[in-house]
This record gives C-alpha cells, sequence and structure tokens, in this order.
C-alpha cells in the first residue's frame, strides 16, 4: 500500500461529491430555465403567496 | 376559389385585433411626429392628441389606463419601475365568457398539469411576456387575485407556471385575468397533445456532467503516464490506475453515451451508415483495447481520450439542442384551432371540444374566433377575415346561406354556423394532409455530415485491415495493435462536431436578425437552392404600409379632391375607429382632431359622424353611399380596395388603398437574379403584371391567378426537372408550396402570430436581405467543408502514427483534443465572420432579448 492510493481515494471522493451535487442541481430543475432567474433578481424582494394556496403542492416534481 | 377573393370586398370594422395593423408605421406617410414625453406610460405607442393624464402620466388609451390603476392600487407600481413602458396595449374588451371553454372538464384535464379539490395547476403560454417587468408582474400575480396562488415564469419558453384555487378563482376567469393586464394565454391542440415533460434536458446535462467528471478525474490520475513518470512507483501503480479509470469511464460508455448506442443500433437495422457508427466502433476499439492493455499489464489504457471523446461529442450535441429547443416553432396544423367551440342545442349552448365535432353542428362564433370547418353562415352577419388561409387582411361580408372556410376568423358580432364538412375534410385541412406534409424526414440523411461520415467509416475501416495485414505479414505481434490504434485516432469527433457548431453559430445569428430557421439542416438545403419562387401579396407587396390614394367621384357635379378642411373632417372621423383601413387613412391624411359628434361604428360597414356640423361617413361602397342623392355615381374602375367617402350625403369620391411594394424588392430581385432562376406566384388578378415584369425582367416566370394548388403543382413540377427550389410566400394558403419546396419561407408580419408549415420564418422587415441570407448559407456550408478538412488533417497525422504501431497514450491524449477545440474555435468564429461578410451584421452586440 502507498500513501498515493489514500490521497487518489480521497480525491475522487471529493469529486463524488461534486458529482453528487451537480446530480441534485440537475434533478432539481435548475438547469431548465437558465433566463428568469437572472431576470428575477432585478426585482425587489417580495412576500410569499398568501396562505391560501399550499406551498408544497405547488413545487411538486410534476411539472 | 371563394377564399382568394377575399380581399376584394372593402368592409370596415371596429374592434379588430389585428395586433400588427396597430405596430407598423406606415411607410408612405410618416406618422405625425410625436415626442417621447407623449408615448403611453404603460405600453409606449404614441398617444393620440387628447391622450388620457392620469398622475401626469399620458395613456394611450382607456385600456392601458385601467391596468396602471389596477396595479397601482394592489401595490404593484414596482412593474414601472423595472423597465419603461413594460406593459402591451389593451386591444380589444376582454370577456370572461371568451374563455368559457376553458370551464369544460375535459379541456381542463387536458391542460392541467395537477388538480385536487384544494387548488389547481397550469403551465400557460404567454406570448406577450418580453421583460423584467412582464417576469416581476406575472410572479406577483396572487397580489391581484386572492385565488392566485404561487406564480413561476419561464421567460425563454413565454410561460408561467400559475397555482390557483378553482374555487375562488374559475379557470376561464384566471384567463381573463391575464388578458385583462396584457397576457393574453394561447392555448393550441399541439400544446395540450404536447408531452409535459421534456427529459431530454435533464438527461443530456446529467450525461456530460458524468463524462466531465470522468474525463478530468482520469486525466489527473494519466499525468505521469503522459510524462513518463510511471516507473518511479513501479507498474503495480499504473495497473491500479488503470482499473480505476475503466471503472471511472464504465458509466461513461453506458450511460453517457447511450444515444450513440441506440443511434448507430438503428442505423445498423437500416443499413445505413451514419455519423454514430464510427464513433461507436471507436467506442468498442479504445475501451476494449484498455481492457486488454490494463489485464495484460501492457499500459494504462486509453481511458481519458474515451471519456474526453464523448465530452466533447455531447457539448456539441447539446449546444445543437438548445439552439434548436429555443427556436422550435409548432407546426402542427391543429394548433391554429381553438380547443372548443360553442355548439347550440335544444336546450341552449354548451362548450364542446373540437373532436367531438360532427358535420350539421350548429356553431356560435363570436368575434375573434375562428371557423373551425367548412360550413354554412345560418345567422348573423358574417365578416371573415381569412388572412390565416389567404394572407390577406380585409375580411369578407357574408349573407346567411353563404358557404365559410375553416381557418377564418370572424370579426364583429357573433353569428351561427351550421357545419357542413367534418373538421379533418375541411379546405385547409385538405391542403395540410397533403403528402408534402408528410414527407419523411429522407432529406436530413443526405446531409454533408453523414455524406461524409460514409466516406470516412470506409476509409478509416480500410485503413485499419490494411494495417493489420501489413503487419501480420511484417511482425505479428504489431497487427492487432496497429488495428485497434487506427480505429482509436480515428474517431470523427472532429467530424460530429463541424456541422452543428457552424450551422448552431449561422442560426442563432440569423434569429438576432428574426429570420428563424426550423433546424440546422435548413441552412444546407438553402445553400443547395438554384430556384427561387415567390408569392406577390404579403411577401413583396404590404398592406399595412400601403399607398392610400383618393379618387374623386367622377361625375355627379363634383370631380375635385377634396378640400383642405374635408380632409381634416375625414381625418378626425377616421382616427377614432381601429379598423386597419381607418387606420391607414387616418395616418395618410396626418394630424387633425376636430371634435367629432354621434359618432357611430357598423361593424362591417363604416364609421359615421358629424364633424364642424357636416355629415361624415366613410366605409364600404354601399354603406357610406346611402341617402345619396340619385345621379351620385360611383367612383370609376377601382384597382384595390376602396373606403368610400360622403359628405352630407352627398359620394365625394373613395379611398383606394394599395397594397404597396415592400421597400428594395427591385434591388433584391436584381441580385437574386444573377444566380437563381426567379418566379412569381400570385393568387390575384394580373392588374399589376406590368409593374412586376419590369421588376422581374424579361426571363423570369410569372404566374397570375393561382391557387394553392397550382402553387404546389409547378414547385412540383420545377423539382421533377432537377430544380432546388426555395419557396417565399405568406399565409396558409401557401403552406402546401412552403412545404414541398425544399426550403419553404414564411414571411411574418410578427413572429409569434403566425407560423405555418415551413422551414424559415422570416419577418417581413427582413425580406430585402433574403439574398445575404442565401450568400450566408452558401459560406457557412463551406465553413462546414472547411472544417472536415481540418478534421481530416488531424486524422491523417493520427492514422499515420497508428498504422505504423507507433500509437501511445500521450500522442492520442493531445491528439484527440486538439482536433475537437480547433474545430469548435474554427467553426464558430469564421461562421461569424463570414456572417459579417454577407452583410448580416447585427447593429447591437448580441443584446439580450429581455432589453427588447
Amino acid at each position: 500500500m502507498n500513501v498515493i492510493i489514500i490521497l487518489i481515494l480521497v480525491s475522487l471522493a471529493v469529486a463524488l461529491l461534486f458529482l453528487a451535487g451537480f446530480v441534485w442541481a440537475v434533478r432539481s430543475g435548475q438547469y431548465e430555465d437558465t433566463v428568469t432567474p437572472s431576470l428575477r433578481v432585478l426585482a425587489d424582494e417580495t412576500k410569499a403567496p398568501a396562505e391560501s394556496i399550499s406551498e408544497s403542492n405547488s413545487t411538486s416534481k410534476r411539472t | 376559389m371563394g377564399l382568394r377573393r377575399a380581399g376584394s370586398a372593402a368592409a370596415i370594422l371596429p374592434n379588430l385585433s389585428r395586433a400588427d395593423i396597430m405596430s407598423s408605421p406606415a411607410v408612405l406617410l410618416e406618422p405625425p411626429a410625436v415626442a417621447a414625453d407623449d408615448r403611453c406610460y404603460h405600453c409606449g405607442e404614441p398617444c393620440p392628441d387628447e391622450a388620457l393624464a392620469l398622475d401626469g402620466k399620458n395613456f394611450c388609451c382607456l385600456g392601458c389606463q385601467t391596468v396602471f390603476t389596477l396595479l397601482q392600487e394592489n401595490g404593484l407600481a414596482q412593474f414601472y419601475a423595472l423597465n419603461a413602458r413594460p406593459g402591451t396595449r389593451i386591444r380589444a374588451r376582454v370577456s370572461a365568457a371568451r374563455w368559457g371553454f376553458l370551464d369544460d372538464p375535459a379541456v381542463q384535464a387536458a391542460l392541467y398539469d395537477y388538480a385536487d379539490a384544494a387548488q389547481a395547476r397550469v403551465t400557460l403560454q404567454l406570448p406577450a411576456i418580453h421583460c423584467v417587468a412582464c417576469v416581476w408582474l406575472l410572479e406577483n400575480l396572487f397580489k391581484l387575485h386572492p385565488g392566485v396562488g404561487r406564480s413561476v415564469v419561464n421567460f425563454s419558453r413565454r410561460e408561467a407556471a400559475i397555482a390557483f384555487a378553482p374555487a375562488k378563482l374559475k379557470f376561464s376567469e384566471l384567463a381573463a385575468l391575464l388578458e385583462s393586464i396584457g397576457y393574453e394565454p394561447q392555448f393550441t391542440f399541439g400544446e395540450a397533445a404536447k408531452a409535459k415533460v421534456s427529459p431530454w434536458r435533464q438527461r443530456t446535462w446529467l450525461q456530460i456532467g458524468m463524462a466531465g467528471f470522468a474525463f478530468s478525474n482520469i486525466m489527473i490520475m494519466s499525468l505521469p503516464f503522459y510524462l513518463g513518470l510511471d516507473t518511479y512507483n513501479g507498474p503495480w501503480f499504473r495497473t491500479f490506475a488503470g482499473w480505476l479509470a475503466l471503472a471511472l469511464a464504465l458509466p461513461v460508455v453506458t450511460f453517457s453515451a447511450a444515444d450513440f448506442w441506440r443511434a448507430a443500433w438503428a442505423s445498423y437495422r437500416q443499413r445505413r451508415l451514419t455519423m454514430e457508427v464510427p464513433i461507436v466502433l471507436g467506442l468498442v476499439a479504445i475501451y476494449g483495447s484498455s481492457v486488454f492493455e490494463v489485464a495484460t499489464q501492457r499500459g494504462p489504457g486509453y481511458c481519458d481520450s474515451l471519456c474526453g471523446l464523448i465530452f466533447f461529442l455531447l457539448c456539441g450535441r447539446l449546444f445543437q439542442k438548445k439552439t434548436h429547443d429555443r427556436l422550435t416553432f409548432d407546426r402542427d396544423y391543429k394548433g391554429f384551432f381553438p380547443l372548443s367551440v360553442v355548439r347550440k342545442h335544444a336546450g341552449g349552448e354548451e362548450c364542446v371540444a373540437i373532436s367531438r365535432l360532427e358535420t350539421g353542428d350548429h356553431l356560435v362564433l363570436r368575434n375573434g374566433e375562428l371557423v373551425p370547418a367548412d360550413a354554412k353562415l345560418v345567422a348573423g352577419e358574417g365578416c371573415i377575415d381569412y388572412s390565416f388561409v389567404t394572407g390577406e387582411s380585409e375580411p369578407v361580408k357574408c349573407g346567411a346561406g353563404e358557404r365559410l372556410y375553416a381557418g377564418g376568423r370572424q370579426v364583429g358580432g357573433a353569428i351561427e354556423i351550421e357545419t357542413v364538412k367534418p373538421v379533418a375534410q375541411s379546405y385547409l385541412a385538405a391542403l395540410w394532409n397533403n403528402e408534402a406534409f408528410h414527407k419523411p424526414g429522407n432529406q436530413d440523411l443526405d446531409s454533408l455530415t453523414n455524406r461524409y461520415s460514409k466516406r470516412f467509416t470506409r476509409l478509416v475501416i480500410g485503413v485499419a485491415v490494411a494495417a493489420a495485414v501489413f503487419w501480420a505479414f511484417k511482425n505479428p505481434a504489431v497487427s492487432l495493435k496497429a488495428f485497434t490504434s487506427v480505429l482509436i485516432v480515428a474517431c470523427p469527433c472532429a467530424l460530429a462536431l463541424a456541422a452543428p457548431l457552424t450551422h448552431g453559430t449561422a442560426q442563432r445569428r440569423l434569429a438576432r436578425l428574426n429570420i428563424y430557421l426550423k433546424n440546422a439542416l435548413v441552412i444546407e438545403r438553402m445553400a443547395e437552392v438554384d430556384t427561387i419562387v415567390l408569392d406577390k401579396t404579403g411577401t413583396l407587396t404590404t398592406a399595412d404600409a400601403g399607398g392610400v390614394r383618393f379618387q374623386p367621384a367622377d361625375s355627379g357635379g363634383r370631380n375635385a379632391d377634396l378640400s383642405a378642411d374635408e380632409t381634416k373632417w375625414v381625418a378626425s372621423l377616421a382616427r377614432l375607429s381601429t379598423h386597419p383601413n381607418s387606420v391607414r387613412i387616418a395616418r395618410a391624411l396626418g394630424a387633425a382632431a376636430l371634435p367629432v359628434h354621434h359618432f357611430e361604428e357598423t361593424p362591417g360597414a363604416g364609421v359615421a359622424g358629424e364633424v364642424g356640423g357636416h355629415a361624415i361617413r366613410l366605409g364600404s361602397p354601399a354603406w357610406a353611399g346611402q341617402g345619396a342623392a340619385d345621379g351620385d355615381a360611383r367612383p370609376g374602375a377601382i384597382a384595390g380596395s376602396a373606403v368610400m367617402v360622403a359628405i352630407d350625403g352627398r359620394v365625394a369620391g373613395a379611398f383606394v388603398l394599395e397594397n404597396t411594394l415592400r421597400p428594395e424588392v427591385g434591388k433584391l430581385i436584381a441580385l437574386l437574379g444573377g444566380r437563381y432562376e426567379i418566379a412569381l406566384l400570385s393568387g390575384d388578378n394580373e392588374r399589376e403584371s406590368a409593374r412586376f415584369r419590369t421588376i422581374f425582367g424579361e426571363r423570369a416566370v410569372m404566374k397570375f391567378n393561382q391557387s394553392p394548388a397550382d402553387k404546389l403543382n409547378y414547385i412540383r413540377e420545377l423539382q421533377q426537372r432537377g430544380r432546388k427550389v426555395m419557396m417565399v410566400g405568406d399565409g396558409l394558403n401557401d403552406a402546401g408550396a412552403l412545404k414541398q419546396a425544399e426550403v419553404g419561407v414564411a414571411v411574418v408580419e410578427r413572429i409569434g402570430v403566425f407560423s405555418p408549415a415551413s422551414d424559415v420564418i422570416l419577418d417581413a422587415e427582413q425580406v430585402p436581405k433574403l439574398a445575404q441570407v442565401l450568400d450566408f448559407a452558401r459560406r457557412s456550408a463551406r465553413v462546414v467543408r472547411a472544417g472536415f478538412a481540418i478534421s481530416a488533417l488531424y486524422n491523417v497525422a493520427g492514422v499515420s502514427i497508428a498504422a505504423a504501431g507507433l500509437l501511445a497514450p500521450i500522442v492520442c491524449a493531445i491528439l484527440m483534443p486538439a482536433s475537437s477545440v480547433t474545430v469548435v474555435v474554427f467553426a464558430c468564429t469564421v461562421t461569424i465572420w463570414m456572417a459579417n461578410r454577407a452583410g448580416l451584421r447585427t447593429e447591437a452586440p448580441p443584446a439580450p432579448e429581455v432589453l427588447r
């Protein structure tokens, strides 16, 4: 065994973490629309919609 | 055919919602100059002289002012801070009844993304979305109505996903609410039928991510081998790194490259040689020989090159897909029809989906609704705008019992019709169903890339076999290595990238000039065109900016132009109407705003009013001439459409609205004439033939009174003579011809309003640039060939080394990315340079579309 193997495995593990992060980002739809978010930040923060509509449903993955 | 005569009737109509009329400036006569401050605070269009003012802001119409007030009251004033004059002009009065069909459960089921007892979620097409303020306003929609929940805008797709509570706000009311603030939702069959998910997006990103991950990590591990440092750690390290690389490359080969496997398998089954075949061959060779090398401890394998190859290929593919996705337009003919119509039955009225219509059904059509199938007018005054069908903007008046054709649009009051043909058999569907529309994608297979890849694959396999045979005699140990090395190094990565990148860049550049191509291959087909067939109306001529000429009545006592006073009276009256003819006349006569009393607008007939004590009537000859003294003759023979003027009961004459040529048409024809065979086909009569003969010259073919079928047949005839035809036309009338031609170019006055089956959608203002566009297409094809040449150079170098049995991993690792990067850079920069050379320079630097 050599220390380089440990180093390679550690670096690979870190890289895998980033890969997992990327997969999460893709799955959560961040690559679906890359234009609108850049426009959204231009407007000032506004409050979330009234409580009459439940938030959990509207963000479900059924697009 | 009655349809083609659509433009001959002159009629004045109020409330016509043809948006293009409102926004296109007159060319012949400049509109009255308006200071910047006089523009509408909401929509930015010029305000009339006595603009509506509120809070020191001017508004062009009550609609805009209402939206402003509504937004103010609901704390949404920031809308105006985000972008100056961000609104859309409110053109017609909003009626919730128009959206009644949305409350039909069958329609809702087709449109809803999600629904439960408490809430529903729907994704709506809102073509009016155009700026930051739109995004902000639509995402704050909940402030306007308590029934609206979260809304999320997708700017690039002009969509909004809106959650709402149907108990508080019906779907039809939501649509009406959106329409009332200027975002009219668009519903189409095609949209409803379209799959809601776009799985390729996420998949392609994941595939690229995987390939990039493996590529970079394997390369880091391979660094010692590139530099010859591996002996320091001993051969065990090489084996370890080799197996690790093989493990990392496995998901790349199976998952990331899945599409290549599938495409190669498909082309194998069809016995064709497409681009994917050599790619997959290379994959197998690289992975196979890597496994062999690692297992026999000969070397570290070529997994780095393998992953890099797939990574670059996928990047090129993503670029192509994104370009295509952004420019995609719906060519499904069903998309032109409304989803459901109001059907009359014994008990009253009901909304039915269009697919359930039967022959003999009685339907009620309101203002702005399409005739879904060929029908007979039963009651009401029909005034049908066939602009979808014929491209003529002037509506046709029909009485009870007359035949109406599918695709026409009722303007004015409600009418009752009886369908005489089922939807599928109607006139338009018959034209659309022409086999030209179902032409399988054969022409796509003939693309430059596929032609080159065929030769490429044969050549590579030939060289590989030759190398193997050569070494088998000379030194059998090297034979297998030479064979696989050739397959490895000859991967057609650069070859596969050259065309998509060139075409994609070209497509984007053209799109910035409002020229939209259906797909990248259209560029290639455009480069091969040798015959151009042009439609007249709407393509070479424009009705919107047409010339307006006054023709005095030729008898009855007065034969003179309107006096200055009379001109003012007529102008004052005309400007009160929104009908295209009135708008044109008002523009032509210039600014005049005398007070008008007793203003009255009769749909389908004209406008009347009292100006300065004189009764003025402006409208169709039959209507405006009413009450005129006997002996007042109609003006003489009129070419074009006429609007009659009567002053104090006497016919003064008529305005003749001519179709004018677009600017620079003569220059365009002269430019094209040198290289292409040109023909002019027109549905109109021959009265303007002499004028066009002078423009087109003696050689050009000119045909008049052409029906859509005639046009289609003419193009087919040309093709049978071996011609590659480009058809430039307008209107669904030309749809068959557009599709039959190798390249069909649809000319539209406003992008997004109209998209018939065609390969190219051209903004009407870009018609004069057609010659440059064709020039650019030919240059692009040359760029692709040059890209192939570059890739060929790399391949010759690589294959020579490989065939000599000398291929080292480092050569492979350098050569492959280098060839890809060279081709990418070459294709993008040279294409842009070519576009500039061809005169297709965009005025501004790539402005984000946000800024309008």
